[in-house]
């Protein structure tokens, strides 16, 4: 370390930052890249399923498809809406 | 049989077109016949940058649609022998770019050229896959910063599943990774992704690291392919990654920063 580096301000330096943000991007968009073509159709349809019945937004079905060795997790989170 | 190669990124205005000629004009000059194919149909600019606008006639989408023969429209390069240029059309639409008509060309061409190397437009809609469709290899063009690099990881995702030796079960082509505009300086500063994050977030094998460099500008100001310009430091790190691109070992050079001036070096690390 220089002498000059003792006046510097030791905020994290911007390309770190740049790692950081990039790895966790990628990371999620490998894993939606890497599920099988349908899961968009089917997000769909499902939300069309719930709407028989109740009224809901667009995010309100999340999925997510996780890896454990060789098995795939589909996972749903449906949020209804309240009562009122 | 000829090596099909791309040059691909996804994000605009990493350099493609300047590596795209300046990794074929490198093979010509070491005695392989090459051709160099823009795909930007509408935007094309590897005739600018490789000095021969003013000698286009007929270009790809007149091959693929029968209106010349590849004879016609390949323009034989000034100054490297064994290279040759198949500018893309300006005035047609993107969908001229037929699946069967680039693999009609690519197929004539491979019975003549060593090499193909294919300029892809930025993006990842039709010229862009067409650009990689038919390809043995790529090289994946990224510049240090956020969005090249999400981009190019996007385009690595293509890579592995849209070519056609993907379609055949052959799996990913192999990708290398071109890191252009790179600055020491302002990665020791902490201000720029280092080589190694880039390949870290990547991992991709590394073709080569070229250094931001006047150079590259008065290249495509004066349309002389940067390998020309064999004394700037970009022009060696093209010439390098050439070298190994025909499977020479060659050490990556201008990864530090050497410049340091007198107070650098009385008060730097």
């Amino acid at each position: 370390m220089g002498f000059l580096d003792l006046f510097r301000s030791s905020k994290p330096k911007s390309a770190s930052l740049a790692k950081e943000r990039l790895q966790v991007i990628v990371t999620r968009e490998r894993a939606h890249r890497s599920g099988p073509d349908y899961l968009p159709k089917l997000h769909q349809d499902i939300l069309a399923v719930i709407r028989k019945y109740v009224q809901v937004g667009d995010d309100a079905v999340q999925m997510n498809l996780e890896r454990e060795g060789n098995r795939e997790i589909l996972e749903l989170n449906i949020v209804l809406p309240e009562k009122g | 049989m000829a090596r099909v190669v791309v040059i691909t990124s996804g994000k605009g205005g990493v350099g493609k077109t300047t590596t795209s000629a300046a990794l074929a004009t490198g093979l010509a000059l070491q005695g392989h016949k090459t051709a160099v194919i823009d795909f930007d149909v509408g935007l094309r600019n590897l005739d600018l940058i490789m000095g021969c606008e003013r000698r286009v006639v007929y270009d790809f989408v007149n091959v693929i649609n029968g209106d010349a023969n590849l004879r016609q429209a390949l323009i034989k390069d000034k100054r490297a022998d064994n290279l040759f240029i198949l500018p893309a059309s300006q005035t047609r639409d993107k969908d001229a770019l037929t699946t069967e008509g680039v693999e009609k060309v690519l197929t004539e061409l491979a019975e003549e050229f060593e090499y193909i190397v294919c300029d892809s437009p930025a993006g990842i809609e039709r010229g862009a896959l067409m650009a990689a469709y038919f390809a043995d290899e790529a090289i994946v063009v990224t510049n240090p910063e956020v969005s090249s690099v999400r981009d190019s990881d996007r385009m690595l995702g293509i890579l592995a599943s849209k070519t056609r030796k993907a379609e055949q079960g052959e799996g990913a082509i192999p990708a290398r990774l071109l890191l252009t505009r790179y600055s020491p300086t302002r990665v020791d500063k902490g201000e720029m992704l280092s080589v190694e994050d880039v390949q870290e977030i990547l991992s991709i094998d590394l073709l080569g690291v070229i250094p931001e460099s006047q150079a590259v500008l008065n290249a495509s100001n004066s349309g002389v392919p940067v390998v020309h310009e064999d004394g700037s430091e970009a022009g060696q790190a093209y010439l390098d990654a050439v070298a190994r691109f025909l499977g020479e070992d060659r050490p990556h050079r201008f990864l530090v920063n050497e410049k340091k001036g007198f107070f650098g070096r009385l008060f730097g690390g």
